[in-house]
């Protein structure tokens, strides 16, 4: 239960830490929360830990005026404390809620999460939903990687071993938008066995843009296109109609905390759940 | 690798310095290197929530962090509540509501009840639960431990008793 022995960087710019990381193996430390517990079970052991916790320019929520731009080393606390963040997506403060216990919300970051890539994970989930812009830094400059592009597998993702995520976009809803998040697990902070997320954007009483996505089913966070698509210019009444049979072309894990059944069984109770709780939001009825 | 850094910090007001290999836990750090051993070590991994400390001012597991992070930090372990002789307010309030049986799990949760009579409303006992549930404890079954924090929250809502 102690970690292997590492050497130990402390890098205080962003080109310090690319050039921390030109090494054979050599992990990011950010919040810690994951790798930690990792390195403490010797699941991994990185020859060199680059903490950033020091990139100060990475710890800002920032309004871009159509946009809102999170710091990879943005805090789960932070982020659902923030006015700017969860004015704009309200759903943040609603999904923080279920990621982990106080004391994990205060150390652990938005980079960390998408990282770490946990299938079951709120912010690759919100991400996904959201539609977000992943800046990627590498010695050559940055890159931007859209969400679905951004998950590769369960604990893969796009970022090379030389690269950094160092801020996330989040293009604003339009004006009549609902956001709804929930999730099922075993216990308060624990993982989620199925989450569920979603927005709706009505006119008129009809669904003009809806969106899906669900967490815990797949090898990353999926968005349920077929669903968003058979809700376009309906009635919130045909939500069910819209989600039924959805869950038949998933094929979720078993493991110690719920079967493969269990888990499709959650979705479309959870799917029907956050688009009726969206598209009530969105008519402005909270 | 056993090339050792200085570390010094802020601990519960005084300023110290000592060194540890970057492997060394903070929980280790904090217990065998600078003799505090307030601060529990149970699951080593973030789960059980004994070795919560206050950390520039918030909670975070020690065994979640390096000996190194915490240069420069200010860190308060449960030696900044109180002594026996003079307790502090939250561990006069788990004494009179028994909202402790062996101690192992107590000094996280004081470390833990100390952030959130700060920062949260705790309006409900299912609030107080909530955000308790980072902190394991094998035998009150918490009950007497959300009347504790109950009492304090009132007190500090100024909610006659």
């Amino acid at each position: 239960m102690k970690p292997a022995a590492f050497e130990f960087c402390r890098p205080s710019t962003l080109e310090e830490a690319l050039a921390a990381l030109q090494h054979d193996d050599a992990k990011i430390l950010a919040g810690g929360q994951s790798l930690v517990p990792m390195m403490n079970f010797r699941l991994v052991r990185p020859e060199r830990l680059v903490d950033i916790n020091n990139l100060s320019d990475l710890c800002d929520i920032r309004d871009e005026g159509d946009a809102i731009r999170i710091g990879a080393l943005v805090r789960h606390a932070q982020a659902a404390a923030s006015t700017e963040l969860c004015g704009a997506f309200p759903i943040v403060t609603e999904a923080m809620a279920h990621v982990a216990h106080v004391a994990i919300r205060n150390r652990g970051t938005i980079g960390g999460s998408l990282a770490h890539a946990d299938p079951s994970a709120e912010w690759p989930l919100l991400i996904t939903l959201l539609d977000g812009e992943i800046e990627i830094a590498g010695s050559d400059g940055t890159r931007i990687v859209g969400a679905e592009e951004f998950f590769f597998a369960p604990l893969v993702t796009a970022i090379e071993e030389t690269e950094i995520l160092v801020s996330i976009k989040l293009q604003k809803p339009t004006a009549g938008t609902g956001m709804a998040f929930t999730e099922v697990a075993q216990r308060a902070g624990d993982f989620a066995v199925v989450a569920a997320a979603a927005t709706v954007h009505t006119k008129n009483g009809l669904i003009t843009r809806a969106r899906l996505a669900l967490g815990g089913v797949g090898d990353f966070p999926l968005r349920m296109k077929d669903v968003e698509e058979k809700l376009e210019g309906m009635p919130p009444d045909a939500i069910d109609e819209a989600i039924r049979g959805c869950a038949d072309v998933l094929e979720p894990n078993d493991d110690m905390h719920a079967s493969s059944h269990y888990r499709r069984s959650l979705v479309p109770t959870l799917a029907s759940r956050v688009l009726k709780q969206a598209a009530i939001r969105a008519a402005g009825v909270t | 690798m056993t090339n050792e850094t200085n570390i010094t910090l802020t601990l519960n007001g005084e300023k110290v310095s000592a060194k540890a290999e970057p492997r060394m836990l903070a929980s280790d750090f904090i217990r065998d290197v600078l003799f505090m051993s307030g601060t529990h070590v149970g699951c080593e991994h973030g789960v059980c929530g004994a070795c919560t400390i206050r950390f520039n001012g918030k909670t975070a597991r020690s065994c979640l962090l390096f000996a190194a992070q915490l240069d420069g930090a200010n860190v308060e372990t449960v030696e900044s509540l109180g002594t026996a002789i003079d307790m502090h307010r939250i561990q006069k309030a788990f004494r009179k509501h028994h909202a402790l049986q062996c101690g192992f799990c107590t000094p996280g949760f004081l470390m833990t009840v100390s952030e959130i009579l700060e920062t949260l409303p705790l309006s409900t006992d299912d609030e107080i639960r909530d955000a308790l549930s980072g902190n394991l404890c094998r035998c009150t079954g918490y009950e007497h431990i959300v009347r504790a924090v109950r009492e304090l929250v009132d007190e500090r809502d100024g909610v006659p008793a």
